[in-house]
């Protein structure tokens, strides 16, 4: 099933600009430094993937970039550092954000999941229900829009929190993980799914999977260590989503595994 | 259906138990009326319980509503003002030390032997389940649900709305549950404290005139005063939080 990716006529995503950090860094109430005067260019329009081990702080830097850290809250001691959009708006507007887990609410069918945003906001849900019905049938779930969340599968939910995404409709897309509590199939169905919906959007991607880095990313960003710092950068030429039995994918694969396997030797060598 | 039946035989088996009681002991009949002359007390009193069973209703229900409503606007507030949680909590945690039941000799002599002193016995009974539940409720919000809203852009009152209170509800229906079971305690210690009116009045004074089957007639009628409220709360909380109800589990791939 070749999927339509959603999006209006004109296209306003191909001026989505890109995130720019500069200095960032998260000091933890037990004195940790998470981060430490990073410094990292997303490119505009393209999907980024943050690729790191579990436990360095990817989902804080995620959360950072939101604007959803506060210093003194949430066992955040300390901020510094800006981090800003490219033409020098702030995140916090121009981004949908995708959680581990579907963060569907159990109370609402479905499609009224879909429209929390536009609920939430006092807009008009009439007007937002149409298109969601829309999203709705692009990511396969057309005909379970009156069911409760409950009544779905892993795979359903995860589609469901992406129709969800998707109608916010904003030019950043911000995923922490999303599709890594589902099985090896299912993920990879919701990637492709992911990408052709994600066309032309700034997408940062965080993943401990080098292969749905890989899969998806236009560039791939490894971390590691404590306080966790770029090791290294890798471009990639051709378009997402890339097929996961290439060749070419598979040597990138390993060399992935590699950089990895050294950014947490370091970290290691540090304890 | 399945509940219902298994309510009655359970019902049948304890009617048969105290029978046999009262059969293989021989006590007199003031100690400990058979079922069947309960029954009978029952019909032949069928006047007299209503009239004190509706004033003992009422109290109840109003005490189910102030002590609710209290309970709620309380957990709101905490939830979202820093002050207030950091003044009231403390208050609410120190109130539940005082056992209520010493308080009653005191409403009674403030609100006087009417209906207001088994309210506020009431409601004061009410009111702890009600705020620690539905504040607990509140304060226990998934916390990704809250960095999705904040993304959103939504306003704390929208999120209040649309989210916290939501999912406080499973946790508030529960704290319902227990109070209806408790509310019916808080009137009828009320009423043998000071009353005139009342099914715990009436059951005093038959328990005085060693009347004793029409003070059993008595906790009868405020067993299954107790037993409605419960079953009609949890049949509410179950048709207003269909999502939450057990049949409604995965039933596609897992």
């Amino acid at each position: 099933m070749k999927i339509q990716p959603v999006r209006s006529p004109e296209s306003p995503y191909r001026s989505a600009p890109g995130i720019v950090l500069s200095g960032a860094g998260v000091v933890l109430d037990d004195g940790t430094r998470l981060f430490d005067g990073l410094s990292l260019e997303i490119a505009a329009g393209k999907t980024t993937c943050l690729l790191g081990p579990s436990g360095i702080g990817k989902s804080m830097l995620l959360r950072l970039v939101l604007g959803l850290l506060k210093p003194r809250t949430g066992g955040v001691a300390d901020l510094f550092g800006t981090v800003a959009l490219s033409n020098g708006e702030p995140v916090a507007g121009h981004a949908a954000y995708m959680a581990q887990q579907d963060l569907l609410l159990p109370w609402l069918r479905v499609a009224d999941n879909v429209t929390i945003g536009p609920r939430l906001r006092g807009e008009s849900v009439e007007l937002a229900s149409d298109r969601a019905a829309r999203i709705l049938d692009a990511v396969g779930l057309g005909r379970v829009g009156d069911r409760f969340p409950a009544a779905l599968s892993g795979g359903m939910r995860q589609r469901a929190a992406l129709a969800r995404t998707i109608a916010e409709d904003r030019p950043l897309i911000l995923m922490d993980e999303p599709f890594s509590q589902v099985d090896a199939i299912t993920r990879l169905r919701l990637q492709t799914l992911a990408a052709d919906l994600f066309v032309e959007r700034t997408v940062l991607l965080v993943t401990h999977d080098p292969l749905e880095a890989l899969r998806l990313g236009h560039r791939v960003v490894v971390m590691g260590g404590r306080p966790a710092t770029v090791r290294s950068v890798h471009d990639l030429d051709d378009a997402p989503p890339r097929d996961p039995t290439g060749d070419g994918l598979l040597r990138r694969h390993a060399e992935l595994l590699r950089a990895l396997e050294e950014g947490n030797r370091w970290q290691e060598d540090r304890r | 259906m399945n509940g219902l039946f298994r309510g009655l035989v359970i019902l049948a088996g304890l009617l048969a138990v105290w029978q046999a009681v009262v059969i293989l002991s021989g006590v007199p009949t003031f100690i400990l009326p058979p079922p069947a002359s309960v029954f009978r007390s029952m019909v032949g009193n069928a006047g007299l319980l209503a009239g004190h069973a509706g004033i003992t209703l009422a109290e109840i229900l109003a005490g189910l509503v102030l002590g609710t409503g209290l309970g709620c606007a309380s957990a709101l507030l905490m939830s979202r003002l820093r002050p207030a949680r950091r003044w009231l909590l403390p208050v609410l945690v120190a109130s539940q030390a005082v056992p209520v039941f010493a308080l009653a000799p005191i409403l009674v002599l403030w609100l006087g032997y009417g209906m207001a002193s088994k309210v506020a016995m009431a409601t004061l009974i009410i009111y702890f389940p009600v705020t620690a539940t539905f504040y607990d409720g509140l304060r226990r919000t998934e916390p990704g649900w809250l960095d999705m809203a904040a993304t959103m852009n939504a306003s704390p009152w929208a999120t209040l709305r649309h989210i916290q209170i939501p999912a406080a509800l499973p946790a508030f229906a529960s704290g319902l549950k227990v109070s209806a079971a408790v509310a019916p305690i808080g009137a009828v210690v009320g009423e043998w404290v000071g009353s005139s009116a009342g099914l715990g009045y009436l059951m005093l004074h038959a328990n005085a005139q060693l009347k004793t089957d029409l003070m059993f007639a008595g906790l009868v009628v405020l067993a299954a005063i107790g037993l409605t409220l419960y079953f009609t709360i949890d049949a509410l909380s179950r048709r207003l939080l269909p999502w939450q109800s057990d049949d409604l589990s995965t039933n596609g791939e897992p």
